[in-house]
């Protein structure tokens, strides 16, 4: 399968020629296949946020390529623009950004920019809102009445509202309960699913990444540490700890099992996981 | 397109012209700028484009750095250097119609240009090179005689330490603010004055909320440290004049009666 974003030996250096320089991606080859689920991992400062600004045009490389299904993404004006409805991208507390009188309103920026009917535009917005959990009655009211997580909610219906085929979330559960972040990625779940598109979920939270997606993928200084299935990567305990990263606490667990010389299995990263093996193991702590 | 902004920002740096006392510099800087409106001629300008290229190089700021102040301020160059081409009375070099181009006016046209020039750059290299707080510091000293007649100084400087500690914090909010919105397909660069115009409104509105939500908590943190309006406030750093200083201000007064001796001879 082709990917449906990529990029080649991405480079981009910030506030050039100014004592403030700084190389924020060195060479970076990312790529996403359409319907996946990736999650970006990597201390405060390796990049990430930089790597997605790239995924939708926000940023232009320095050095390097944006490919969208295959086309360079800064090749056409037009293209550039379309970009942004195509790979949505949600920020960081993106809950500061809600601007207008009503939810419902603010939902529907994105595609009345896209300059969609206002019948469509109308049903998307209901479709985003289905998505994270607004009722009709939230999309009436002022999004500054919400409550935190309601407005979190809002904002990345706004995302979700232009159909994007790529979705990037920036720490999209940071600051919420641990309640409200289950439900959050559970909603994001169903859009991947439903819509099968591609999420790309920057995150620093191992037991999220971990239980979210299928590929993770390790940014440290600009670049691209590791790569693989959580099972690969968490698999390289050392490694991530040098760069100052945590595995799941079930792994470190197992780990701390397995120097005390328990034959257990060591890529074990979600605690269902961990249930199966110590039921069905050869322990018969099951039985016990 | 807001990393143009370079006003109030600090370049962090440990030379000379960095660690002067605030005082020295706020004063040298007004002086210099009192200067530049008794200047008359190329010699006095050459001097003090020579004071402000000499700190500049030991401050290691660029040419580039320096001049970046600029941009926003090109409408207003280009407007006095017209007005003062074409309106100042004198020898006519040029005329057509009812215009006419005097000697005096290009001649008065570039000294107000340059001095404009040199205005911006000399108050710049002292944000450049001075930390908002240790501006605010030396700016309070300085007004320390005004709290005789009753004038609020520690507060104005602490309001002031506040709006300047807040502009990159602000800058850098809006660019955040613009890139989401970007994100979410605005345009603001295109379509006429209006349409640009409504385009403000998905930054403006979150900027708003956001700032007075800033407001808001500083203000809480503030009263939680149970902070009063600075009677017998001590300082962490206290301002010392060191030898550093009493040179840059022999270099001022050097500088102030070279300017006033080349004013005199009309130089």
């Amino acid at each position: 399968m082709s990917p449906i974003i990529e990029t080649q030996k991405l480079t981009h250096i910030y506030s050039k020629g100014t004592p403030f320089e700084h190389l924020a991606l060195d060479g970076v080859d990312f790529s996403v296949d359409p319907g996946e689920f990736v999650a970006v991992i990597g201390q405060t400062g390796s990049g990430k946020s930089t790597l997605i600004q790239h995924l939708n045009g926000l940023l232009q490389p320095d050095s390097g390529k944006v490919l969208f299904n295959g086309q360079d993404i800064w090749s056409s004006k037009a293209f550039n623009n379309s970009i942004r409805f195509k790979v949505g991208l949600v920020f960081q507390y993106p809950e500061y950004q809600l601007f207008e009188e009503t939810v419902f309103k603010d939902i529907s920026f994105g595609p009345r920019n896209m300059g969609l009917s206002p019948s469509e535009i109308e049903e998307r917005v209901y479709e985003a809102a289905g998505f994270v959990g607004l009722t009709e009655d939230q999309l009436a009211k002022s999004p500054f009445d919400l409550s935190g997580g309601g407005k979190r909610r809002a904002a990345i219906a706004g995302v979700i509202a232009m159909r994007p085929e790529v979705l990037i979330l920036d720490e999209p559960t940071a600051g919420l309960d641990p309640m409200g972040s289950r439900n959050l990625m559970e909603n994001i779940r169903a859009y991947h699913r439903e819509n099968n598109a591609a999420v790309i979920l920057v995150t620093h939270n191992m037991e999220e990444a971990a239980r979210q997606a299928n590929r993770l993928t390790v940014l440290s200084g600009g670049k691209i540490v590791m790569d693989g299935t959580p099972e690969k990567v968490f698999d390289n305990m050392e490694a991530l700890e040098k760069m100052r990263l945590d595995t799941p606490e079930i792994t470190q667990v197992f780990s701390c099992l397995r120097r005390m010389g328990f034959d257990v299995p060591q890529s074990v990263y979600t605690v269902e996981q961990a249930k199966s093996v110590l039921l069905d193991g050869k322990w018969g702590l099951g039985n016990a | 397109m807001l990393k143009d902004i370079t006003l109030g920002q600090y370049f962090p740096g440990d030379t000379a012209i960095h660690r002067l006392d605030p005082r020295v510099k706020i004063v040298l800087t007004v002086e210099y700028i009192v200067l530049l409106f008794l200047a008359k001629w190329f010699f006095s300008y050459g001097l003090i484009l020579l004071f402000l290229v000499c700190s500049a190089i030991t401050a290691h700021i660029g040419a580039k750095t320096l001049m970046s102040g600029f941009k926003p301020l090109i409408i207003i160059i280009i407007v006095t250097a017209v007005l003062n081409i074409l309106y100042t009375p004198g020898e006519p070099l040029v005329s057509f119609w009812k215009i006419s181009i005097t000697k005096e006016g290009i001649s008065t046209a570039f000294f107000m240009v340059l001095r404009i020039l040199l205005l911006v750059c000399g108050t710049f290299l002292l944000t450049y090179t001075t930390s908002p707080i240790r501006l605010t510091d030396g700016m309070e000293s300085l007004l320390k005689p005004l709290k005789k007649i009753k004038v609020p100084v520690h507060e104005l400087a602490m309001m002031m330490s506040i709006a300047l500690r807040f502009i990159p914090t602000l800058i850098e909010e809006t660019d955040k603010i613009i890139s989401a919105q970007k994100a979410r397909g605005a345009d603001f660069t295109s379509g006429n004055i209006i349409r640009r115009a409504k385009a403000l409104v998905p930054i403006l509105v979150p900027l708003f909320v956001s700032a007075f939500r800033r407001a808001d908590e500083l203000a809480t943190a503030m009263e939680c440290r149970c902070y009063n309006n600075g009677e017998n406030r001590t300082k962490l750093n206290v301002l010392v004049v060191k030898r550093a200083d009493y040179a840059a201000i022999a270099v001022g007064v050097v500088l102030l009666a070279g300017t006033l001796i080349f004013r005199h001879y009309g130089l």
